[in-house]
């Protein structure tokens, strides 16, 4: 696996995509430097960046990555290498690279304004860390559908509405049943609704470490009450976890299945 | 030995593959002949475990391959397109295929016979049809397997890179590999094959040798022969 894993971001790496969403995030992160020159805050504005646009990025690199290596995948599938191996290998490739790209476009432009002096480190890492669980997650969602539909533009599409349902459609459906069921307890609901988008969940992970309440929201509150700043972000830790794994497994479900 | 039992394919409400049976107990080059779409790619990919059947049995000298993957160490395949990773030269391809292999094979000197040399550190991308053809015969030629797949081995290919191949193919051959191979072209089957394994209408309709296709259409060429089969 790691041979396939090793070629896969090779290829990824002679593409220059890669480098061009490093140097995107290295600007980006020089920019909100530069405009807020001061690290924490800069980090706070970030946030709303990575939440929306990791998800994204992932999504369509993700999509646009396994149609156009369909070609290396029928290669490796014609060699003696389980399936599950090529595409664990490539899922782990590609993810890889996103979040290194992210890890090292944002942290030079942080470091070199002297984010490890500041004591804003902490609250860096899980940024970061939320960015590379949102790639990991959509970039496995969008390997589901990639699998699911052979026709590109097709898969394009749903690929592009599954982020558009997660980062803006469902807080929309979210909202307006709030506002319609408000006569009703919502508390449970509204706490198992945000465990259900990992936007969400990214968003409530981060404001819980930055220790942010007036930015937590109804299901942020919701959240610290009901698990506490520490419980929380550890539930909602593990919880991006089963985010990253379930996908997964319907991954290696489906290319053991399918026909090539 | 390659043992294929009761195989079925759809896709989806297309029955391509019915009830596929045959053997192919020694050495030789066997031609899978049939019209286009007949499902001889899919039969291929099938042994390939590239394309999962909907019913049957495929064994390989006694093994059971269903679900399995090891088994393709004993298998070069050639497939009908040549695509490959745009983003690699010649020579990162071949190591690639190499490495996750685990093993060197001969692939020195079937870059030198089929004149890759120049090209070796050229992208994949950069290549015409017929190079990257002749770059798919390197890598599915370069390890020493027992049965040999071919897909429409002669596409694109011009004719000095075509004797080559017929070269390679007959030496293969000798070494007492079982050449699977698909073709239109009527006058290699007749040179390479021995033995004809004809699909039609998702079926197995012939399989036996050239002479006796011949007695069995009253013809005296093949392509007749075929174009008789088909037409009846």
């Amino acid at each position: 696996m790691i041979k396939i894993l090793k070629y896969s971001f090779y290829d990824l790496m002679r593409s220059r995509w890669s480098f061009v969403y490093l140097a995107f995030y290295m600007a980006l992160g020089f920019v909100l430097l530069f405009l807020n020159a001061d690290v924490s805050k800069a980090t706070i504005t970030l946030m709303n960046i990575i939440v929306v646009l990791t998800p994204m990025i992932g999504t369509i690199f993700g999509i646009m990555y396994f149609y156009n290596s369909r070609e290396f995948t029928e290669l490796l599938l014609s060699q003696p290498i389980k399936r599950s191996t090529i595409f664990t290998g490539q899922y782990l490739g590609l993810s890889l690279s996103l979040s290194m790209s992210l890890i090292v476009g944002l942290g030079i432009p942080f470091l070199a304004y002297g984010i490890l002096q500041s004591g804003a480190v902490g609250n860096f890492i899980t940024l970061l860390l939320s960015g590379t669980f949102l790639t990991f997650i959509f970039v496995a969602l969008s390997l589901i559908i990639a699998l699911n539909n052979s026709n590109k533009i097709k898969g394009f599409g749903y690929a592009i509405l599954m982020w558009l349902f997660f980062a803006v459609i469902y807080d929309g459906l979210f909202m307006i049943s709030l506002v319609v069921f408000g006569d009703y307890p919502l508390d449970k609901f509204a706490l198992g609704a945000s465990l259900f988008n990992p936007i969400d969940l990214s968003r409530i992970m981060i404001l819980l470490k930055l220790e942010i309440s007036a930015l937590l929201g109804y299901t942020g509150a919701l959240f610290q009450k009901f698990f506490g700043t520490n419980t929380g972000f550890l539930v909602s830790v593990i919880i991006m976890m089963f985010w990253i794994l379930i996908p997964f497994c319907l991954i290696l479900r489906k290319a053991r299945l399918k026909d090539f | 030995m390659i043992e294929v039992s009761n195989i079925q394919k759809k896709f989806g409400k297309l029955e391509v593959l019915k009830d596929i049976n045959f053997t192919i107990d020694r050495p030789g080059v066997f031609a899978v002949l049939g019209h286009n779409g007949s499902g001889k790619t899919t039969m291929l990919k099938i042994l390939l475990g590239m394309v999962l059947p909907n019913q049957g049995q495929i064994k390989i000298d006694g093994k059971d391959i269903g679900g399995t993957w090891a088994y393709r160490k004993q298998i070069a395949y050639l497939p009908q397109i040549a695509r490959f990773p745009e983003n690699l030269t010649v020579k990162e391809l071949i190591k690639m295929i190499q490495d996750i292999r685990n093993e060197k094979g001969k692939a020195d000197q079937l870059v030198c016979q089929f004149g890759l040399n120049k090209f070796l550190d050229k992208k994949l991308s950069e290549l015409s049809g017929g190079t990257r053809q002749k770059v798919n015969i390197v890598l599915a030629f370069m390890f020493d397997s027992s049965i040999c797949i071919l897909d429409e081995p002669t596409a694109g290919l011009d004719p000095v890179a075509l004797i080559e191949l017929k070269r390679l193919i007959e030496s293969e051959k000798r070494n007492g590999k079982i050449i699977l191979i698909t073709t239109h072209i009527m006058s290699l089957v007749e040179e390479l094959a021995e033995e004809i394994i004809f699909l039609l209408d998702g079926k197995i309709h012939f399989q036996g040798s050239l002479d006796q296709l011949g007695k069995e259409t009253e013809e005296d060429d093949l392509e007749h022969a075929i174009a008789a089969m088909l037409v009846a």
